[in-house]
């Protein structure tokens, strides 16, 4: 076991393949989960395939690799153990071919067409140009029978200003008997597009997988970065990426209220937090030149600085939002018919949410404690003390409120960190060509951000950005259950999972 | 209702009137509710298709409904089906598996359509470009009228790009 230097307490171990399922089962036993599963092709280099998990073990990531032979390579189904691998695996065997031996599901998840079953476009014999004809395949939905049960199929493209993606509702009269979901419409290839990146260039792609969570997917990819290179940015840095991170949560969650509330009929609350939240974009244009800081985190510290007008344009939002929330909250709070919406709706329950490995803010909101700002608490958020925001109702009433008391606690975090940010330079330069493997990991306003980056020359070898979504998307199935269809929207927004950052 | 209002007055919160960034959203704006009234009789029609995005246009194109750009405001209404949409405003390198979906959609808009690239991934590709997985810009897949660049564009641009298109392409 070699521990990766860096930000984040990381370790990284070669497995056997045939011990991997104990492996799985003692880190679940010692309460660990899965973070992220992915691949990769080392036959050009004498070896076989790989297996890469990370998983979250006693606040530090493991970074398991298991070898695989060159032909038929095949491990041990890790779905049985964490549910959550299920969907990961699917995208790995039509990426790479490699195939996870006793998993229930055989299906396709990626793959709609675009390749044929027998070709992995992830393999690195496979040219960065080749396309093949696109030819889209049916899919074998669940068939859910039983007496006076319809099936609703809504998608990919939806009626709102959303991401595309196929749910496929099973009803009786207006109640939920099922859902699944089919999504992959929006895979774009971006891990095989890291593969034709230096290190540099492949930090404004990872700031694009899921583009409302550019600061944290950006934080975690230049971790990466930095822990292969060696390099620790100037603090400085590290205090303005915290800063932009917390923007960014507040952005996100003033715009999740906004919805939240029209979507349960109140559409004042919508016209209210929408002007919130332009005027936080506002103010992070003003300050760092972008509405939602991309390309503001690169790897060596940050692309600039931020003067004194923008603090101070920080610190006055602080108070402004303050002062408009705690109206607008109790607003939510005292308005029957919202509650009447949002009490008791879309329930993931404690228990569920354990086993299905939710993490993030759905997850909190379903009593599941994790926040890699609180633990393992990357620097400067071990000298912030962030106060995590736990609930056990697991409804969407749950997830609104978690959603108002983060913003108080962010608001909280930014006036610590302008009163504690030391000066200084904001970028150190990395060296000419790292190269080795590094792990990112950073709380983003979604949950956490998992970055697995190896280099040679600078060149990426292979970067997977790991988005919560991956965990998150299957627990929505399970919320919806017993619920009326008409409140899918509410439930779908409660949780406001991204479809590109887990089509990557 | 009478106890949100009552608590609106009491606190003072009210919708502001929007406020005005820069001249360029202010000219946008009167040149947008002319054009509009002009060549489509005072309402715009728009159908969103996000085709393989990154979902950071879909934020921008959220805003332009808040109060700020009060886009219906100018007569401008996001519609839920293709088949009454004037105008498909398209997001994304057009990924392959929404390819089939993109070109449903433009068929399913009745002529004369408009259509909107959004983002340099909407005009070129952008970051993800072309490979296995996306065929790059949108009009490698469906014809475009007007091509907003922006990673993505502000509010203020893509009103401008909308603009832009009712005015130089109608009828097609
Ligand atoms: S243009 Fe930028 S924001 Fe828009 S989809 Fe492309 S990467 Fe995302």
């Amino acid at each position: 076991m070699t521990a990766l230097p860096g930000a984040v307490p990381a370790w990284h171990a070669l497995a056997e393949s045939g011990r991997l399922p104990d492996l799985a089962r003692t880190i679940a036993d010692r309460g660990g989960r899965l973070a992220a599963l992915w691949g990769a092709d080392g036959r050009e280099r004498g070896a076989g395939f790989a297996l890469h998990a990370a998983f979250v073990v006693e606040a530090s990531l493991a970074w398991i690799e298991v070898a695989l032979p060159a032909e038929r390579p095949r491990y041990a189904d890790l779905s049985s153990t964490f549910p959550c691998a299920d969907r990961m695996q699917r995208a790995l065997r039509d990426l790479l071919g490699i195939e996870a031996e006793g998993a229930h599901d055989p299906r396709p998840w990626l793959r709609h067409g675009a390749w044929p079953a027998d070709a992995h476009p992830l393999r690195r014999d496979v040219p960065a140009d080749a396309t093949w004809p696109n030819q889209v395949e049916p899919y074998a939905f669940v068939p859910v029978e039983g007496d006076g049960v319809h099936e609703i199929p809504v998608g990919p493209v939806h009626a709102g200003i959303i991401e595309p993606g196929h749910f496929r509702f099973s009803i009786v009269g207006e109640k939920v008997l099922r859902l699944e979901q089919r999504l992959g419409y929006v895979h774009k290839g971006i891990d095989k597009r890291f593969e034709s990146m230096d290190v540099a260039a492949g930090a404004r792609l990872a700031g694009r997988v899921s583009g409302d969570s550019t600061v944290a997917s950006s934080w975690a990819y230049a971790m990466a970065a930095e822990s292969i290179a060696g390099v620790t940015p100037p603090t400085r840095a590290l205090w303005l990426r915290a800063l932009a991170l917390e923007r960014e949560r507040i952005a996100n969650h003033l715009g999740d209220l906004g919805y939240l509330g029209n979507d349960g009929g109140l559409a004042f609350g919508l016209a209210q937090f929408m002007r919130l939240k332009e005027d936080v974009l506002r103010v992070n244009a003003q300050a760092f030149g972008h509405r939602y800081l991309m390309d503001l985190v690169v790897p060596g510290g940050a692309a600039r600085d931020c003067d004194r007008a923008g603090i101070d344009a920080f610190l006055g939002q602080c108070t402004a939002l303050e002062r408009e929330l705690r109206v607008l909250r109790s607003i939510y709070d005292d308005h029957a018919g919202l509650q009447d919406r949002f009490l008791t709706c879309g329930i993931l329950s404690p228990d569920l949410a354990a086993k299905l490995g939710v993490i993030g803010l759905a997850g909190r909101a379903s009593g599941q404690p994790w926040d890699a700002r609180v633990a393992p608490a990357f620097e400067p958020y071990d000298r912030l003390a962030v106060a995590m925001k736990l609930a056990r109702a697991g409804d969407v009433a749950a997830r609104v409120t978690t959603r108002f008391e983060e913003i108080d606690e962010s608001i909280r975090l930014i006036r610590a960190i302008v009163e504690q940010m030391p000066g200084g330079p904001v970028r150190t330069s990395l060296p000419a060509a790292p190269g080795g493997r590094g792990l990112g990991w950073v709380e983003g306003w979604r949950g956490e951000i998992i970055v697995a980056l190896e280099c040679s020359g600078g060149r990426i070898r292979r970067c997977h950005v790991h988005d919560p979504s991956w965990q998150n998307w299957p627990a929505l199935e399970h919320a919806v259950i017993g619920n009326i269809v008409p409140d899918f929207p509410l439930i779908n927004k409660s949780f406001n999972l991204s479809y590109s950052g887990a089509d990557i | 209702m009478y106890h949100l209002l009552r608590q609106i007055a009491k606190t003072g919160i009210k919708t502001e009137a929007p406020a005005h960034a820069d001249a360029a959203l202010r000219v946008a704006e009167q040149r947008l509710r002319t054009g509009i009234l002009g060549l489509f009789g005072g309402s715009l029609a728009i159908r969103a298709v996000d085709a393989g995005s990154c979902n950071g246009c879909e934020l921008e194109i959220h805003m332009l409904n808040n109060p700020y750009y009060n886009l219906e405001g100018l007569g401008i209404r996001f519609v839920a089906s293709p088949r009454h949409a004037d105008l498909l405003l398209v997001t994304g390198p057009v990924s392959r598996n929404m390819e089939a979906a993109l070109k449903r959609t433009y068929d399913a808009t009745p002529e004369p359509k408009l259509v909107v690239a959004v983002g340099d991934c909407g005009c070129t590709g952008g970051v993800f470009g072309e490979s296995y997985a996306s065929c790059g810009r949108i009009a490698n897949v469906i014809p475009v009228d007007v091509a907003v660049p922006g990673c993505p564009p502000t509010p203020v641009a893509l009103m401008q790009g909308i603009l832009t298109a009712i005015s130089s392409g109608v009828p097609r």
